[in-house]
């Protein structure tokens, strides 16, 4: 995984309420054999018109937007199922920062499995974003980690919390795996052990 | 301190634990298929990390494939056919062992794994299905997991884990013959509910199971899932031996000796305790039959289709109101009075050549209604050819069966076989979930011996009134 330190990008404006990982990642993409790849799938039926062409309607299609890395939406972002192909299309389209006011339980989780940092602000926070956003399409927010500060060009300083294991996760890149590979040596102490004791498993 | 063969187990494979965080438990064994892999090696390339441990790694390709020779050449749904060269470039990638479709070792991952020996007693073993349960029938703790847990095996050989509780359920006295395990699987299950294993490891004890074959050990601890349970366990004991006895990836020779003596000292103690012990007594169970979209809704195949005032609590009466709907059926009917569609002989849990013997001793001389589609399609080629060296295809042949090529077919329709809205099934798989067969179908769940006995009357029938007629 990538480390998540400190970074200055686009932030794009999602003024809705409620969306849910059906709309993130439609069912019908499912079947596909790849992590990767979920990116153009995001928001299918919301980006896309019937003839597959970009709704001009839809916010994230605007010019404005097309490099964000920030994204600001409403309340209760990522409800619905448990799909992990939620994060990947998020992570695969280019997003590694979402800011709400809150979050669905185990979509926040595979957030930090896939690298995303989620940041929960309170509703006066997410409307100032949000209206700067929307004076000024385009405008980039600068997020550092390390200090847990989202700041502005309009002067906004807004600190964040963020639970000090998985921050540090975020800051190394690590993601399970990663950590269970930080504990390599024990794995292959007990390897040999194993060999020992149950050599007949190993005997090929 | 006296244990549990599921203490004795995790101790043996725990790794390392850092506070305030699960367990690492170290995993002997790892199985897989086309379907639940595929982000798992792609994550893996991501990542730039490899697999620990190619040789713990068997592969199948079951879920997709068609049970049609002529459709299995040349597979005619794209994304099945996508998802199964996936697994094939994967495997050959990192040199893993895959029974592909050519080879005379494919069929259903659960059905493939104990005919080489692959799963020994005590081994912990993952698979990204649920119904890894099943290999618990030699005394292994086997589990599902997730994509996300395939890499993190692929990569680590370990998974973080929480230690489950246990529950010990005891089955005494002696199975009539015309019930199986899958009886008592099902009679554990409208017992203990669908939730009642939630956050247990069961261990299945008793004179009922000790006297099991293999086979219906193996049966039983698949739905132990079916129970909500992490995982299900049988001790080992000397059927264990002697069935994995000479198998290709049994130890051999004084390894032998030395893995039977490990063996030997896998099962419970005598005075080891379990977080909850249920009792039930084989000489009650009669033939089960499911009656609606959850495998805790099961009656004795004599008894009548219940109604929502049977039960006590309201969900369970809300539920019993839309299976009934959904199944169309109506509270009262006798169960032997309703007419199916289809038959489905298969599956994971019921796709073992003990399966076709008991389903060819009721097909035999009898005729499948024009009404009724009946397929029987075995779990794997081995237990294909064995069935047709005992003639058995034959047997379902002349009753007016399909004799399928192996795979998971209609256990859960991904590969084309699949119920129409509204047709009813008698099936032996493990799941009467809506829409599991189809959309819209209606799945009934049944020992082979039930389901041939129904595929000949085109209804339920109990089977223990056969011969007296
Ligand atoms: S037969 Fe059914 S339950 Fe078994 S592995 Fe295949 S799909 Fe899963």
């Amino acid at each position: 995984m990538e480390k998540y330190t400190k970074h200055t990008s686009v932030a794009a404006l999602m003024n809705r309420s409620n969306v849910d990982t059906d709309q993130i990642i439609a069912k019908q993409f499912l079947k596909k054999v790849e992590r990767t790849g979920f990116g153009v799938h995001l928001f299918h039926d919301w980006r896309y018109l019937e003839d597959g062409t970009p709704n001009p309607e839809f916010e994230l299609n605007k010019p404005e937007f097309s490099n964000a890395k920030i994204l600001v939406a409403g309340d209760n972002f990522g409800c619905g199922s448990s799909r992990e192909h939620a994060p990947w299309a998020i992570d695969d389209y280019g997003f590694n920062t979402i800011i709400s006011t809150s979050f669905a339980d185990i979509f926040y989780n595979n957030c930090f499995k896939n690298g995303i940092l989620p940041i929960v602000v309170d509703a006066d926070t997410l409307k100032s974003l949000m209206s700067e956003i929307a004076e000024n399409e385009g405008v980039s927010f600068t997020v550092d980690l390390e200090r847990q500060i989202v700041s502005t060009p309009a002067g906004l300083q807004v600190s964040f919390d963020i639970d000090g294991f998985r921050k540090n996760n975020l800051l190394h890149g690590l993601d399970d795996i990663g950590l269970t590979l930080g504990h390599t040596d024990k794995i292959s102490a007990y390897e040999e052990k194993h060999k020992q004791q149950f050599p007949w498993l190993w005997a090929s | 301190m006296a244990k549990t063969m599921y203490e004795k187990i995790w101790d043996a494979h725990f790794v390392h634990q850092e506070p305030g965080q699960a367990a690492l438990l170290y995993i002997d064994r790892h199985l897989m298929h086309e379907v639940t892999s595929p982000q798992a090696f792609e994550g893996l390339k991501m990542a730039g990390r490899g697999i620990r441990n190619t040789h713990s790694i068997l592969a199948t390709l079951d879920h997709c494939v068609p049970t049609k020779m002529a459709d299995r050449l040349n597979l005619p749904d794209p994304i099945g056919a996508k998802q199964v060269q996936t697994m094939i470039n994967n495997c050959k990638e990192h040199g893993l062992t895959l029974y592909d479709m050519q080879s005379k070792n494919n069929g259903v991952i659960h059905v493939v794994v104990p005919e080489h020996g692959f799963v020994h007693p005590g081994m912990t073993t993952v698979c990204g299905d649920s119904h890894t349960a099943t290999h618990g029938a030699f005394g292994a703790l086997a589990f599902g997991i997730g994509t996300s847990e395939v890499e993190h095996v692929m990569a680590t050989q370990t998974l973080p884990q929480s230690k489950s509780k246990t529950m010990l359920v005891n089955v005494n006295g002696t199975l009539s013959k015309y019930s199986t395990a899958k009886d008592i699987a099902l009679a554990i299950i409208g017992k203990i509910g669908t939730a009642g294993g939630n956050g247990y490891v069961i261990e299945y004890a008793g004179e009922a199971i000790k006297a099991l074959s293999m086979e219906g050990r193996m049966t039983l601890c698949n739905m132990a899932i079916e129970s909500g349970a992490r995982a299900g366990l049988v001790a080992p004991d000397q059927k264990t031996y002697d069935f994995l006895k000479g198998k290709e990836f049994a130890p051999k020779g004084d390894a032998w000796d030395q893995a039977k003596a490990y063996w030997q000292s896998l099962p419970s103690d005598a005075n080891a305790t379990f977080d909850h012990i249920v009792e039930l007594d084989a000489s009650d169970i009669a033939p089960q039959v499911t009656w609606g979209t959850s495998p805790e809704q099961v009656v004795p195949v004599n008894a009548v289709v219940p109604s929502p005032d049977d039960f006590d609590s309201e969900g369970k009466q809300i539920a019993c109101k839309s299976a009934l709907e959904y199944m169309g059926l109506h509270s009262g009917t006798q169960m032997t009075d309703l007419e199916i569609d289809f038959v489905f002989l298969g599956s994971c849990t019921n796709s073992r050549i003990e399966d076709f013997r008991a389903a060819a001793e009721i097909a035999k001389g009898t005729s499948v209604p024009d009404s009724v589609t009946a397929i029987a399609v075995p779990g794997s080629y081995m237990v294909k050819e064995q069935a047709e060296q005992e003639g058995l295809d034959k047997i379902f042949t002349d009753a007016g069966w399909e004799w399928r090529e192996p795979g998971c077919s209609m256990c859960l329709a991904m590969n084309g076989d699949q119920l129409k809205p509204g047709q009813r099934c008698a099936s032996t798989s493990n799941r009467n979930f809506e829409g599991r067969q189809g959309k819209g179908g209606r799945t009934h769940l049944v020992s082979p011996a039930m389901a041939a006995a129904a595929a000949a009357a085109g209804r339920f029938v109990d089977i223990r009134q056969l011969e007296q007629a």
